[in-house]
C-alpha cells in the first residue's frame, strides 16, 4: 500500500518545479505551460485525497479544475497572439508596455 | 517494496523528470511533447487511484485539447529566432531559490500527512459495484449541479473572448 503522503509530496514537487518556471522563463508559452504544471500537481493532490478519504468530492473538483484551466489556456493564448500582432515578441521580459 | 510502491516510484519518478524537463527545454515544440508524456504519466496514476473517468478525461482534455492549442499557438507565431536566445530571466536563480524553498517548506508541512476518519461512503468496493462514471456523474448532477452550470457559463465566456481577443480589428 502505498502512503497518502508520497502522493502529497510528489504534488507539492511538481508545484515547486511550476513555481520556478513561472518565475524563471522568458518564453510566455512556457509560462503558461508552467501554470497548467501548478494546476496538474494540485489535481494529482485532490484525487489522492478523494481515493483515501473514499469520498467523491475532490474527483468532482478535479473536473473543475480541468475546466478553469483549459478556458485559461484558451484566453491567455488569445491575448499572447493579440499582444504579438502588435509587438512581435514573446519574452516577458520584453513586455514592459506599462513601465512607461 | 512492494509492488504497488515500486510502480508508484516509478511513476512520481518520471513525473519530476518530465516535469524538469518542460520547464527547461530552450524549444517550445519540445516542451509540449514532454508535456504530453507527462499526461499520460498522470493518468496512469489516476488509474492507480481507482478514478478511471478522470484518467480518460485527462488524456482527452488535457493532451487532446490544451496541448493541440499550444501546438497551434507556437505554429502561428514566428519563433524561430528566439530558441537562439536565452532561455531565462535574469532573476532565475531566484526563481529556482523560491522554488527549492516551496518544496522544502511543503515537505516539511505535508511530508506526514496521513489519513484521518471517518471516511467517506465511496469505498472501491461501492465505486466498483456500479462503475466509477456512474458514481461520479450521480455526485456531478445532484449535489455539485449548480457548480457544473457556473463551469459551463465559464467555458461559453472562455470561447467567446478567445475569439474577441485574437479576432483581426477590421477598420
Amino acid at each position: 500500500m502505498v502512503p497518502l503522503s508520497w502522493y502529497i509530496v510528489l504534488s507539492a514537487i511538481v508545484f515547486s518545479i511550476g513555481v520556478f518556471g513561472f518565475l524563471a522563463r522568458r518564453n510566455l508559452i512556457i509560462v503558461f505551460m508552467s501554470v497548467e504544471l501548478m494546476l496538474n500537481s494540485v489535481n494529482i493532490s485532490l484525487v489522492a485525497f478523494s481515493h483515501y478519504l473514499q469520498s467523491m468530492r475532490g474527483q468532482i473538483l478535479v473536473f473543475f479544475i480541468i475546466t478553469v484551466a483549459a478556458a485559461e489556456a484558451a484566453i491567455g493564448l488569445a491575448i499572447l497572439i493579440a499582444f504579438y500582432r502588435n509587438n512581435p515578441t514573446i519574452k516577458v521580459d520584453e513586455i514592459n508596455l506599462l513601465k512607461g | 517494496m512492494t509492488l504497488p510502491q515500486a510502480f508508484f516510484a516509478y511513476i512520481g519518478g518520471m513525473i519530476v523528470v518530465l516535469s524538469l524537463l518542460v520547464v527547461t527545454r530552450k524549444n517550445p515544440v519540445h516542451s509540449v511533447m514532454w508535456m504530453l508524456l507527462l499526461f499520460v504519466h498522470i493518468a496512469a496514476l489516476y488509474l492507480f487511484l481507482n478514478a478511471e473517468f478522470l484518467a480518460a478525461i485527462q488524456i482527452i482534455v488535457y493532451a487532446g485539447a490544451i496541448l493541440v492549442l499550444f501546438l497551434f499557438v507556437i505554429m502561428l507565431l514566428n519563433l524561430r529566432k528566439e530558441e537562439t536566445e536565452k532561455r531565462f530571466q535574469r532573476q532565475w536563480p531566484f526563481g529556482a531559490g523560491i522554488g527549492v524553498v516551496l518544496a522544502v517548506f511543503f515537505v516539511l508541512i505535508v511530508g506526514k500527512i496521513d489519513v484521518i476518519p471517518p471516511l467517506g461512503q465511496y469505498s472501491i468496493d461501492a465505486i466498483r459495484s456500479e462503475g466509477h462514471i456512474m458514481t461520479v456523474g450521480k455526485v456531478l448532477y445532484t449535489e455539485f449541479l449548480l457548480p457544473f452550470e457556473i463551469a459551463s457559463l465559464i467555458l461559453l465566456v472562455a470561447i467567446i473572448g478567445a475569439v474577441v481577443l485574437a479576432k483581426k480589428r477590421v477598420e
